[in-house]
């Protein structure tokens, strides 16, 4: 059952990158769509203009072939979320196997973490597309991050399946761990449209240079920016109950609720962050992309605070499983 | 968070009248303080001051780290020392930014809780003249029913509702400014929360060996080390004693602990003597006080027999390394070795004192420095002896755990040999006196607390969530509805019925408005227009044109 959910794991990255491959596609296809959607209108002015000349049956023929590489950027991005989909649940089923290998939730140490955590991003990114497939092409950076982060749990990170120690066994640990995981999944995808609001209202200001251009076929900076409000706010109560039931635990169990132990601080600093983006989006003379980059920012602190901590400083969190 | 919709972005306007110049820099200064860009400066101000505290190692954390910290940085330590940087969460600075951080929100919410408090008590606002210029619009055909039956559609939806004339107007959504105030005046709640148990809590750890001679009662000098709250007198502390019968642990093969359990006997004035189990997750609830299990090792028991044939015991814990398979470090000491049974003349330079490493399961060859597994699969004891003066009469204070250097360095005390020990074995000196390793005892390493705020902590904490959830997705909208009289020359099919104006405002960032205003407003068009009524009529009308 462990072999299994590892293999499903390296399943899970391939089709991932599968997806990568197609929204990247995608993307470099969308060249030919743009051009289609500026030369039609062109067409339509020359006709419009020498409105005696017999219309030339040329652009009739020219457009299925013009659009061809428009249907096969679409049919690429599809194949995207296709991939993605079928990624999830290869993904989900590494989590749920990996599960009952080790007769507990999945939530044990770093790797465990890891994967529980890009899978809460994936699945909440299905849900995002679905209400909204408009926003299909952020599927590139999204399946990126997962290409990333799932790869660095498989060869970094990866332990093998042991019990929890005493301190982690506690029906507490299912409730801030499940609620921290989930937070972290929802920040995670919610980064996405964030760094991806940031280059495209550059873009949309008519910076072109590197990282701008990448944005020219994004949706639009509005909509990215209200989904990654949209993300956050529905995060940062969760992240906020996650942090409180922490609290009761380490009362429970270290004897006190809240004791700047290395996780502790950072967990205060990322709320801290957080609340600071919440606060400077609602206020209105605070620009979008500032208060943008606060959410980066505090994105930035949550990786910091699984990554920085555990490797680098010891407390009482210390159940990266990295020795 | 609209906390900060309506902050003051910048310092106001100065009055015309000219004021006392002190008077408005106070102002001012007030205004700046309460702005929503100095809240969101000091808190990332104070998301910074937090970084050090994660890094450097704090004294109420890990005060050993911040020893070996000193140690390994003679220059720096002692520079960071003089800023606070061991001690950032307690720190002027650290506490100069939260400090300002809350009156800044004071500052803040007094005033929107008054006006939310008037706002919850008056009636939706008049509606606007011209209703087109609000960002939802439509003109229709008004119900039969008129006012009163736009007034019934939305008090049904539970719209706050004023009926002027032939207007309407309603208002929703004012939780999200009672939940936003919520919020942050359980910011405040738990700061009180966290100040309440620093000032009335208390809390002690020690170390308790297993068996009866090593019970202890819950006094401030029975802690190795003890935190009063500055309201808090030694004679406050609850009156208890405790002593430790049996600890279990369980292993996995890989060394990893699985299951730890404490079994003691409570006894106390105020309770009968009872036993009771506790173990990491489940800490011993007493009233005033709860135990805690932090941790476990061994004591091992020492017997020395001086050469007066006088035999001391000793079981003093070692402490353990922080290695997986427990291997340990202590002391035993015997101050009183070599008295003369004959004069009892104390002999200071005759004293008595073992330094060893304890190996519950030592490898099978040596080097016997690292034990193999937690529990006692083949206990080695490895021990030093030192004869000599121990430098305890001394009257400074000394680890119990470890042996005083500076009597090693001066020569004052010296090593007569080392032996490894197997249980039940004796080891002979060369004065003839003898040392016996009888076995080893379990000990738990307890902290004691008593935090009369966290109740209060966590009932501000729930109130937090409440408000929060409240701030984030709460929407105040406004909607108005005017019935004005259908116009006879237009020819309309709705012309000589009337026709009701309807406008609608979110007050809030609220993408769905639109969509919600469409329902709202199709439902108090539908509401008392039965659709078998509303054809007919259009069917009549038509049939007169």
């Amino acid at each position: 059952m462990s072999a299994l959910s590892d293999n499903l794991v390296t399943f899970a990255i391939l089709a991932y990158l599968v997806a990568m491959i197609g929204h990247a596609v995608e993307y470099a296809l969308g060249n030919a769509r743009t051009r289609v959607a500026t030369a039609a209108p062109v067409r339509e002015l020359v006709g419009a203009g020498g409105g005696v000349v017999p219309t030339p049956p040329a652009p009739v023929k020219s457009s299925p072939t013009d659009d061809r590489p428009a249907r096969r950027a679409r049919l690429a991005g599809l194949i995207g979320v296709g991939a993605t989909a079928v990624a999830a649940l290869l993904h989900l089923a590494a989590l749920v196997t990996r599960g009952l290998a080790a007769d507990r939730m999945p939530w044990g140490n770093m790797y465990e973490f890891v994967l529980t955590v890009t899978f809460i991003g994936v699945a909440a990114w299905l849900v995002v597309l679905w209400k909204r497939p408009s926003l299909r092409k952020l599927g590139l950076f999204l399946t990126l991050v997962m290409v990333l982060l799932v790869a660095t749990a498989e060869l970094v990170l990866y332990v093998p399946i042991v019990p929890l120690v005493p301190a982690l066994n506690s029906y507490w640990f299912i409730i801030h761990v499940s609620t921290i995981v989930f937070a972290s999944g929802i920040f995670l995808l919610g980064v996405v449209p964030a760094v991806g609001f940031l280059m495209r209202s550059g873009y949309e200001q008519g910076k072109r240079s590197f990282p701008y251009i990448l944005a020219k076929r994004l949706p639009g900076a509005v909509g990215l920016e209200r989904l990654t409000f949209a993300l956050h706010a529905f995060a940062f109560p969760i992240f906020t109950f996650a942090v409180i039931a922490g609290a009761i635990w380490a009362e429970a169990a270290w004897g006190r609720p809240w004791g700047w132990d290395p996780k502790e601080t950072w967990a205060f600093i990322s709320w801290v962050v957080y609340a600071g983006y919440l606060h400077a989006r609602a206020t209105p003379s605070v620009k979008r992309n500032v208060a943008t980059w606060i959410a980066v920012l505090g994105f930035l602190t949550m990786l910091m605070n699984l990554f920085g901590v555990n490797i680098f400083f010891t407390g009482l969190h210390s159940y990266g499983g990295l020795d | 968070m609209t906390a900060v919709d309506d902050r003051p972005e910048t310092v106001a306007p100065a009055p015309r009248r000219r004021p006392n110049r002190l008077l408005a820099l106070l102002r001012n200064s007030w205004r700046q303080l309460t702005s929503m860009r100095t809240a969101l400066i000091l808190l990332f101000l104070l998301a910074i001051a937090a970084i050090p505290g994660s890094v450097l190692p704090q004294r109420g954390i890990s005060p050993e780290k911040v020893n070996e910290y000193f140690v390994d940085h003679p220059d720096l330590a002692p520079r960071l020392d003089r800023i606070g940087a061991f001690e950032v969460f307690g720190s002027v600075w650290f506490s100069a930014i939260y400090l300002l951080l809350f009156t800044s929100l004071i500052g803040c919410i007094t005033p929107r809780l008054r006006d939310h408090f008037r706002a919850l008590r008056s009636r939706p606002p008049a509606a606007p003249k011209r209703m087109a210029r609000l960002p939802q619009h439509t003109v229709l055909p008004a119900p039969p029913g008129g006012v009163a039956a736009i007034a019934e559609v939305l008090r049904k939806r539970r719209w706050r509702v004023e009926v002027r004339g032939d207007e309407v107007s309603a208002e929703k959504g004012y939780l999200k400014e009672t939940g936003n105030l919520l919020f942050h005046t359980s910011l405040i709640a738990v700061l009180i929360g966290v100040a309440l148990g620093s000032w009335y809590g208390w809390s002690g750890n020690r170390l308790l060996v297993a068996g009866a001679d090593n019970a202890f009662c819950n006094t401030r000098q029975q802690y190795a080390e003890a935190k009063l709250g500055p309201r808090v007198d030694s004679a406050d502390l609850p009156r208890f004693c405790l002593r430790l019968d049996d600890f279990q642990a369980r292993f996995l093969p890989s060394g990893q602990p699985e299951f730890f359990n404490a079994t003691v006997t409570v006894d106390g004035p105020d309770e009968p003597t009872r036993s009771a189990d506790f173990s990491v997750n489940s800490p011993l609830r007493l009233g005033d006080a709860s135990v805690y299990l932090l941790g476990h090792g061994y004591a091992p028991v020492i017997r020395y027999t001086d050469r007066f044939g006088n035999s001391q015991l000793s079981d003093e814990p070692f402490l353990t390394t922080g290695d997986m398979g427990l291997t340990s470090e202590g002391l035993a000491a015997f101050p009183d070795a070599n008295v003369d049974p004959a004069t009892g003349a104390r002999a200071p330079d005759q004293q008595m004192a073992f330094t060893g490493i304890y190996l519950p399961t030592a490898p099978e060859q040596a080097p016997f420095v690292r034990s193999q597994y937690p529990t006692e699969r083949n206990p080695v004891l490895n021990l030093v002896a030192y004869r000599g003066n121990l430098g305890l009469d001394a009257g400074i204070p000394g680890s119990v755990y470890q042996l005083d250097q500076r009597q090693v360095r001066t020569g004052k005390v010296k090593e007569v040999g080392t032996k490894l020990l197997r249980k039940g074995e004796t080891w002979k000196l060369d004065d003839g006196s003898t040392v016996e390793f009888l076995g080893t005892e379990r000990y738990v390493t307890l902290s004691v607390r008593h935090d009369p705020g966290a109740t209060p902590l966590l009932i501000s904490c729930a109130a937090l969530l409440v408000g929060l959830m409240g701030s984030l997705f709460g929407r105040r909208r406004r909607v108005f509805f005017r019935v004005v009289p259908g116009d006879p020359g237009e020819g309309s099919p709705t012309s000589g019925s009337s026709l009701m104006e309807v406008g609608g405002l979110p007050r809030t960032d609220y993408p769905g408005f639109a969509d919600e205003f469409t329902q709202l407003v199709a439902a108090v068009n539908g509401a008392e227009r039965p659709e078998a009524e509303a054809t007919e009529r259009a069917g009549v009308r038509e049939g007169a044109e």
